[in-house]
């Protein structure tokens, strides 16, 4: 899975299988967002196999706990998204009730 | 004395007045942010806008880098309570079927991953499997099937599971099951089937398996077993499970011919097969701007509002019987270009731009779900899949 060396944990490359530029273009995002980032990118190795390879390069810190916070960010941003979201369809609903029953 | 003391205090001003002049430029320095905030306007354009021009667009990367700025002492980083501050959604129409709002604050990367998960990877119900009784009509039986497949089926798929394996399980949990049994008699005219005739069956398959051993029960078994009625579950019987349009042409028959068969319908996502997408499709664009280099005045724009085909500009009456033009509906713009062809005037005149992080997200259902349902769903969707990477990886 992380492909890297013991002796220096701040870059290695990750493979993950059955994802594909859904996942790793938007983990790509928040991990350039991450000032510990120096280089992150991902490739598909072939189209056919549905598989990832993303790198990381931090400057220090393993890159293994950096992608782990990356992916709690995006965690976090979809929730929020979520929430979002909802809030908005329950407000255009409920003004929009409003309306019909002035209407009326 | 104090004519003196004027003096001195003259005199004292006089130098503080040197003074601030030489140090002027150094006090204006010191007096800056330490940390700078914001880029300045030309930079702050280049990052947040694509320039559409005549020939080809520029700048349309999104700046991620954390450190892109550093050099300016600008931070680019995302805290994640700039995000939440800034991220808005306003929903303009939402109807059963489809519905568009817009996403403000929020990077391209991500709304794609919502267009790609709303697309293939957001389960729905379809039919899979036909068992053909008879056929004699004259759609061969893979086309009818294939056509049985692609028809939208009505049902939540968040009540239903995945099935286990090639096949051997269907219980009431992971399948529906459908009759189509219809024929023309010698002498009627041609009928059009249509999916209003396939018929729910709640209680499992009606077919009879023929490799069957003869069991102790006396219920035969057939090609599912159903422990219970789907009937008994009350979110199916409030909202009873069909075809969500009930005039899909599925075959037609002339006299003498009969199509009897039964069709059961299973989970899938997208990525297998279309259909078994939720979505007739989901796009976003992101918002054009139209902004006025200079004051178009008079017959300029009466040729500007007649070039735009869909009417972004509008005239308004400044006095003295003067005409000006003005940007009524920049959110209609499909970036024809027409305003900016006929000469570099023109160009210079007008700059279409495209907000880098708002977008115009449309999404049209076919009827398993409701629109508003698919994105949350979607939504999920991509959190499960961090947290399906945060587990490998811990």
């Amino acid at each position: 899975m992380e492909h890297g060396s013991h002796s220096d944990q701040s870059k290695s490359t990750f493979s993950l299988a059955d994802e594909d530029h859904t996942f790793a273009n938007s983990i790509r995002f928040t991990l350039n967002q991450d000032p510990r980032v120096t280089f992150c990118g991902y490739s598909i190795p072939h189209p056919s196999d549905n598989r990832v390879n993303i790198r990381v390069q931090t400057t220090g810190d393993p890159a293994r706990e950096v992608l782990k916070d990356a992916c709690q960010d995006l965690m976090l941003i979809c929730q929020h998204v979520r929430g979002t979201f909802d809030k908005a369809v329950s407000d255009f609903k409920k003004s929009n009730t409003m309306e019909s029953d002035d209407s009326e | 004395m104090s004519s003196s003391s004027k003096d001195e205090s003259m005199s004292e001003m006089e130098e503080q007045e040197n003074q601030k002049k030489e140090n002027g430029v150094l006090d204006y320095i010191m007096s800056l942010e330490s940390v700078p905030t914001k880029l300045p306007p030309h930079l702050e354009l280049l990052r947040t806008r694509v320039l559409c021009n005549n020939d080809a667009p520029q700048h349309t990367d999104t700046i991620q880098y954390s450190g892109a700025y550093a050099a300016l002492g600008v931070d680019n980083s995302l805290r994640l309570d700039n995000f939440s501050q800034n991220f808005k959604v306003e929903v303009k129409r939402l109807t059963d079927d489809d519905m568009e709002f817009d996403m403000i604050g929020i990077d391209p990367s991500l709304a794609n991953a919502f267009r790609r998960i709303l697309i293939a990877e957001v389960p729905t119900m379809a039919i899979e499997r036909v068992y053909i009784a008879n056929n004699t009509s004259l759609i061969q039986d893979e086309v009818l099937s294939h056509r049985l497949g692609l028809i939208p089926i009505s049902a939540d798929p968040r009540l239903f599971e995945y099935p286990d394996n090639a096949g051997d399980d269907r219980n009431e949990k992971n399948t529906i099951v459908f009759k189509l049994h219809v024929g023309c008699r010698k002498g009627q005219p041609r009928i059009t089937v249509r999916s209003n005739e396939l018929k729910w069956l709640p209680n499992g398959s009606e077919l009879i398996a023929e490799d069957a051993k003869p069991s102790a029960s006396s219920k035969p078994k057939t090609f599912t077993s159903f422990a219970c009625s789907q009937e008994s579950v009350p979110e199916i019987s409030s909202n009873p499970i069909g075809p969500k349009y009930s005039d899909i042409i599925l075959a037609k028959l002339g006299p003498g011919q009969e199509i009897e068969l039964e069709a059961h319908a299973i989970k899938g996502i997208g990525r297998t097969h279309a259909k078994w997408s939720p979505v007739a499709t989901a796009w976003y664009r992101m918002l054009p701007e139209v902004v006025l280099l200079e004051n178009i005045e008079d017959e300029l724009a009466d040729e500007l509002k007649e070039k735009c085909p869909v009417g972004v500009f509008d005239i308004e009456d400044i006095g003295k019987g003067r005409r000006r033009a003005t940007v009524a509906r920049p959110r209609d713009c499909t970036l024809c270009r027409e305003c900016i062809r006929g000469g570099k005037d023109w160009e210079d005149r007008i700059s279409l731009r495209r907000v880098k992080d708002h977008f115009i997200f449309t999404i049209e259902s076919t009827g398993a779900l409701p629109p508003e349902v698919l994105f949350t769903e979607a939504v999920k969707i991509l959190e499960d899949k961090c947290e399906r990477v945060i587990t490998e990886l811990s």
